[in-house]
């Protein structure tokens, strides 16, 4: 391999490492909803407007629905699909 | 298209609450964050009233905020996490009255994000740093210290991250001066998304990690991780040291666990509420129906003389008190913990922070609906009726059995309420309608959640309370209140002229009639006041009467063809105006000797109004009066020994000016105020222009429309500082308030006369004239410029409407989460089979518990009609087997002789997560007696939820989830004529004008369709092409729409005039069939018009006017509490002006928090069209030469500005 694509892949790397959820080349359609469905409640969670909305709607205190949120992010689309690898 | 957005109210909702000392004094403060906006309350420790004294909008999502301390200082700084990717500390300036910032830090990207911290805050209880941290990964340690000259120095951060990690809690350890420890909950999904078996995602574990702070290595070490009950949620700090064990409380769901490193743990269950509608446990334990555990959702530890104690509250409002028992060693090493105890303590609403003052009051912020300060009146210890429960006396240890507890729910024994502040979030809904016929409209909102939920309408004023009416004899003309002499704290007399009486009457324990004043009873009189030291003045039309403290009596007679008109005075000086335009002039010399100055001026015309200024500090009088004549001038005269009554400035007024006052008002921000002049002119202008306190010289005018009647002008006292307070058809208050001015109109009925009045039990008061009657009241809540009437409603509400026939609000609440009537029922006779005799059941007040917790999937909903006058409930309907309302309206079918008939949208069964129901339905009424009541006609089953109803051109529009139906009455149900099925998600919203129907789509933004009668179609031809979760639209004309999003995104989208031709100009209708989709959707798109983010979901928007003889704005309202409004800018010079003023005062005076303010307002869609007035308006918060600079900038000056930012405002808005 060229020192150019392997400073590509070392830069690539940096990348998701550090920024969490960043795609690569084999990101599954699973990876992807994970990730997208963690970035939303972490937002939802964030903006205090967002969060009081669905605790209206559901009528739960926002700290209870905090909560459910967090704990939902652990595994917010059900289990895992095994790797074809 | 330009707007310009103003806030009418900041939001009212808070979400974040904490104490401190922020002033630096011994009097404790509690700074809120209400999503964008810090305000700084201080609660008087003797009234109990809770006072703002500072808020300010930071143009950010404040997020989490800490107090901090330094060891061995006494004041606190404030550190606050927002989505600006910045930690940003405050520090509260007293003496000027602001926030500066002291320290700003950059550490990541903005926004809300997954890995950015910002949500977690917390502070090292001895002020040695802080931890910020984010929902995953990142955690970063700040230490703060202070340099060789005491200023606060922050580090450069030290991570603490963890990847593949979420955390629930993080928060400061108390270990005395050991290394600094933060505590946090996390939560390890690295395993948990590779294992396809699910496993690891059953066996996650959570846990309790602590990182210390190695002062001496400058690192953080993760130092201490141990697994905890896996529903953890919360953590609260254990005093550490000297103070107690230290560690900390974990709590879970149903139990509270104390853990510290090298310590067994120590858990007490959290006692519950015994539910009467779930089955009670049985004696086996067996069948028993637990229903779901209960979280600790907030807390408060509050350290006494000796020992602490905790207070935590459960998602339900039960707060309960946490004591502990601990030994010392012999080394004064405070060892674990031998006893956690747990005990009931009150029910109050669900707070989002509690704040326990030194001073024994409780700020509860509440997560929705009004705020509390309760003063603590016990501390439960003595409380034999409730149980506290030990965990020495249950089961310790991992594998112990579940224990669960009950306490016994009561009313407030321990608390009780000292002051409220009025919240109207959550606001659901609102409509802006001018039902009472005042000068500006009212705005009717939907509010609060549950059983807290109520029924609001503001009205534009402050709230007077009212202390005392008391009737008079006949109707009087003037009222003042004086002091006997200069050293009372309280006034003495009130002093009430008729047409030909003056009646005195002494203040004391009664107020009651005196003739022994020395003041003359046989005439009407002109002023009155208290002159010197122990001296009184009495100015009557034919002389003025002092009258010394021995009732010695000196009077002054007017020549014998004059009589005195108009006269002034302040407690120095006395000032005459004699018919014919002369104007007199009298000093108190040193002897108490009341002289006449030589020479008396002449005036061009009659006067018809006088005002002489206040003495300033340490002066001998007053240099300046301002006299007003009929040749509709008002000039200034100066009282200068030196030029005494020359005229030394002189203003043209439009009409006849009919009061005057000069008065100064602190709104510099420093010691020295400004001295207005203000104007009251014969057709209900006020004028305010600023007088040069050196020359005298007139600048600077402001007008404003107060009212039909001529303007008359009263000095008075508003929190120890002087206002104005101006009387026309709508009494006003002119005042300082947060050292900004104010102009308010109060919410009292029409006055004649005012003054202030000062007494034991009303220090502050105003004391005015109504038609014969005495009115006595006070001006206390300055920060909320609406007046609430409130009117509790059952469950939350969701739409309303107004039925204008008979005056009624219908109003359809429904409320997730609760059994409805025949399920509850049901319940009852099952739990009263299983009860012993004599037990009854008992249903506790909703108003304080809420009402009792069903599961997900039931509902309770009724339909209500309101009077809009009485407020009284006319009618109360209960939907029943588990349905629930969702939308409302009335139309007048064809053929029903104009008969508006109710129709309400329900569904049965709803779940909201899948989106599900078993069956909608249209429910069809009739107005009964008069509109008072409502009968029945029948019930339409559907196949979706109804979110939508709109009445359309005879018949009704439904829309429900993906379907738009037209529906005609039929005799035994609705019958169906059309339908669309090409909406994208689900229809929330509908109006139409004309063939035009415009929809609003939960997530697709608006969509415009045309109905073509001759072939019955519903035809899409217009969308957006931006995705926006429409929460609520109004049409603004017919080819506009305004509406927000639940992002909190405000738009404009304008359908481009050629496409609206062409669509309503199709003779053949065809063209609009067969045209082809655009990018996927409809034929035509929108333009956007103009798109801004307000931070928060609006709940409704409306075209409305506010102002008599305003323009037509937007009136937004949003779910936090905001409202605020959209002016359109009328020239293009105005549109540059602002522009401009926008761009300076981006760059001169960036957002506190550090979010850049363009990309703050451009949040989720670049901002359009749209200029900031919240920050135009915080140039007057600018330090003076900064302000120079931004007018020099724009070639205009400082004060041409400032009243150009307030006309903007005050032309259309209030």
């Amino acid at each position: 391999m060229s020192t150019a694509a392997m400073n590509m892949n070392a830069q690539l790397e940096h990348l998701q490492s550090k920024h969490v959820g960043t795609g690569h080349a084999d990101t599954n359609k699973f990876e992807w909803a994970v990730n997208q469905h963690r970035d939303t409640y972490a937002s939802v969670i964030g903006h205090n407007t967002l969060i009081a909305y669905s605790a209206v709607a559901e009528n739960e205190s926002i700290g209870r629905k905090k909560f459910e949120m967090i704990e939902k992010m652990l595994q917010p689309c059900g289990l895992p699909v095994p790797r074809d690898d | 298209m330009f707007l310009y957005n103003v806030t009418l109210q900041q939001t009212t909702g808070i979400n974040q609450a904490v104490i401190g000392n922020f002033a630096g004094t011994k009097q404790q403060e509690i700074l809120v964050a209400r999503n964008s906006v810090l305000e700084l309350l201080q609660p008087d420790p003797s009234t109990g009233k809770v006072h703002s004294l500072l808020t300010h909008n930071v143009f950010g999502i404040i997020r989490s905020v800490v107090p901090f301390r330094l060891t061995g200082s006494s004041k606190d700084y404030i550190v606050v996490g927002s989505d600006s990717g910045r930690i940003v500390i405050l520090e509260y300036n007293p003496a000027k009255n602001t926030f500066d910032r002291v320290h700003e830090e950059t550490y990541g990207k903005s926004g809300c994000r997954r890995i950015v911290p910002g949500q977690y805050l917390a502070a090292d209880p001895k002020g040695r740093a802080v931890m910020i941290g984010a929902i995953e990964k990142q955690k970063l340690v700040y230490i703060l210290n202070r340099d060789a000259s005491t200023r606060l120095t922050i580090s450069s951060p030290l991570e603490a991250h963890k990847s593949h990690t979420l955390v629930h809690d993080l928060i400061g350890v108390d270990v005395g001066f050991e290394n600094p420890v933060f505590a946090c909950i996390e939560v390890d999904y690295s395993d948990v998304d590779q294992d396809p078996t699910g496993e690891a995602f059953q066996n996650a574990e959570k846990v309790l990690t602590y990182y210390e702070l190695d002062l001496g290595l400058n690192h953080v070490v993760r130092k201490w991780s141990d697994p905890i009950d896996p529903r953890s949620n919360k953590l609260i700090p254990v005093p550490g040291g000297v103070d107690g064990p230290s560690g900390v409380l974990v709590c879970s769901e149903n139990y509270i666990t104390w853990r510290h490193q090298d310590y067994p743990s120590v858990r007490v269950p959290i006692p519950r509420r015994p539910d009467p509608l779930l089955s009670s446990p049985s004696a086996n334990g067996e069948d028993m129906e637990m229903g779901r555990g209960v979280i600790i959702v907030s807390s408060v530890m509050h350290k006494l003389k000796k020992g602490f104690f905790i207070l935590a509250q459960t998602e339900d409002g039960d707060v309960f008190k946490i004591t502990m028992d601990y030994t010392a060693g012999a080394d004064g090493v405070i060892g674990g913990i031998q006893n956690l105890k747990i005990k009931y303590f009150d029910t109050i609403p669900v707070a989002t922070n509690m704040c326990l003052l030194k001073t024994g009051f409780l700020f509860v912020a509440s997560e929705f609906a009004n705020h509390y300060l309760y003063q603590i009146e016990n501390l439960g210890d003595d409380d034999e009726a409730q149980m506290e429960y030990q965990s020495a006396e249950l089961p310790q240890g991992d594998d112990a059995d579940e224990v669960i507890v009950y306490f016994n729910p009561r009313g407030l024994r321990n608390l009780a309420i000292v002051d409220e502040l009025e919240s109207i979030s959550p606001l659901i809904d609102a409509k802006v309608l001018n039902l009472a016929e005042d000068d500006s409209p009212q705005i009717y909102a939907l509010c609060g959640r549950g059983a807290r939920s109520s029924f609001r309408i503001l009205r534009h004023g402050l709230e007077v309370s009212e202390m005392a009416v008391s009737e008079l004899p006949g109707n009087p003309n003037a009222v003042w209140t004086v002091k006997a002499n200069a050293q009372e704290e309280f006034d003495s007399f009130i002093i009430v002229s008729f047409v030909d009486a003056t009646l005195v009457l002494s203040i004391g324990e009664t107020v009651e009639e005196v003739t022994d004043t020395g003041f003359l009873n046989s005439t009407p009189t002109l002023t009155v006041a208290q002159l010197g030291e122990d001296a009184l003045v009495q100015v009557y039309p034919r002389g003025i009467r002092h009258i010394r403290a021995d009732r010695r009596v000196s009077e002054w007679k007017a020549p014998g063809n004059k009589t005195i008109v108009r006269a002034a005075c302040n407690r120095k000086q006395v000032v005459i105006a004699l018919s014919g335009g002369e104007v007199v002039y009298f000093e108190l010399d040193s002897h108490g000797q009341l002289n006449e100055f030589q020479d008396r001026k002449e005036m061009a015309a009659p006067i018809t109004a006088l005002s002489i200024g206040p003495i300033p500090e340490g002066r001998q009088r007053s240099g300046f009066l301002a006299v007003g004549c009929e040749d509709n001038t008002v000039r200034i005269l100066s009282l200068d020994p030196d030029n005494c009554l020359q005229s030394l400035g002189m203003q043209a007024v439009s009409y006849m000016p009919v009061s005057l006052a000069l008065v100064e008002m602190s709104d510099t921000g420093t010691a020295t105020g400004t001295l207005y002049l203000n104007i009251g002119l014969q057709s209900g202008l006020l004028l305010r222009t600023t007088v040069d306190s050196i020359t005298g010289a007139l600048s600077d005018t402001r007008f404003r429309f107060l009212g039909s009647r001529p303007v008359k002008l009263f000095k008075v006292q508003i929190q120890g500082s002087p206002a104005v307070l101006a009387l026309s058809s709508r009494p006003w208050l002119s005042f300082t308030y947060q050292s900004r001015t104010k102009l308010i109109p109060l919410s009292a009925p029409m006055l004649e006369y005012g003054s202030s009045f000062c007494s034991e039990q009303c220090p502050e008061g105003i004391v005015a004239i109504e038609s014969n009657n005495l009115h006595i009241f006070t001006v206390e809540k300055l920060s909320t410029v609406f007046n609430h009437s409130i009117i509790p409603l059952k469950y939350t509400p969701r739409r309303f409407i107004y039925h204008q026939p008979s005056g009624n609000f219908v109003i359809i609440e429904s409320e997730h989460n609760t059994w409805c009537p025949s399920d509850k029922v049901k319940r009852i006779a099952e739990k009263a089979d299983q009860m012993d005799e004599g037990e009854e059941y008992e249903e506790l007040p909703p108003e304080q518990f809420g009402l009792p917790r069903a599961e997900a999937g039931k509902w309770a909903s009724c339909i209500r009609i309101l009077n809009s006058m009485t407020s009284e409930t006319a009618h109360l309907l209960e939907l029943d087997n588990n349905e629930a309302a969702f939308s409302i309206t009335t139309c007048i079918f064809h053929g029903q002789k104009g008969e508006a008939f109710l129709i309400v949208g329900t569904a049965a069964d709803v779940t909201l997560s899948p989106k599900t129901c078993s069956s909608g339905f249209l429910h069809t009424y009739r107005f009964v007696d008069g509109g008072n009541a409502l009968e029945l006609l029948h019930k339409t089953p559907i196949d979706d939820v109804p979110y939508a109803l709109c009445a359309f051109q005879g018949r009704l529009l439904v829309g429900m989830g993906k379907i738009l139906r037209i529906y005609d009455l039929g005799k035994k149900k609705l019958l169906r004529k059309c339908e669309n099925k090409q909406f994208p998600n689900n229809i929330l919203t509908l109006h139409t004008q004309g063939d035009r129907i415009v929809v609003g789509d939960v997530q697709e933004s608006v969509h415009f369709a045309s109905y073509r009668h001759f072939d019955n179609r519903i035809v899409i031809f217009a969308d957006d092409t931006t995705p926006r979760w429409i929460t609520a639209t109004t049409m603004v004309d017919y080819d506009t729409v305004a509406g927000g999003d639940k992002f909190g995104n405000i738009f404009i989208d304008r359908l481009p005039a050629e496409t609206s031709e062409e669509v309503d100009e199709d003779p053949t209708g065809n063209k609009l069939v067969y045209e082809k989709g655009y990018l996927q959707g409809a034929p035509h798109k929108v333009e956007h018009a103009a798109d801004f983010f307000i931070g928060e979901s609006p709940t409704s928007v409306t075209k409305t006017v506010i102002v008599p003889g305003g323009r037509e704005i937007i009136v937004y309202t949003t779910l936090l509490g905001t409202i605020g409004c959209l002016i359109p800018f009328q020239s293009k010079e105005d549109v540059e002006f602002f522009q401009q003023l926008e761009m300076h005062m981006r760059n001169k005076f960036p957002p506190l928090c550090g979010r850049d303010h363009l990309a703050y307002r451009s949040y989720y869609i670049p901002v359009r069209n749209v200029i900031d007035g919240d920050l135009c308006e915080q140039f007057n918060l600018l330090p003076n030469e900064v302000k120079r600079q931004i007018a020099e900038d724009m070639d205009r000056t400082v004060s041409e500005l400032s009243k150009k930012v307030e006309d903007v405002r005050n032309r259309a808005a209030f």
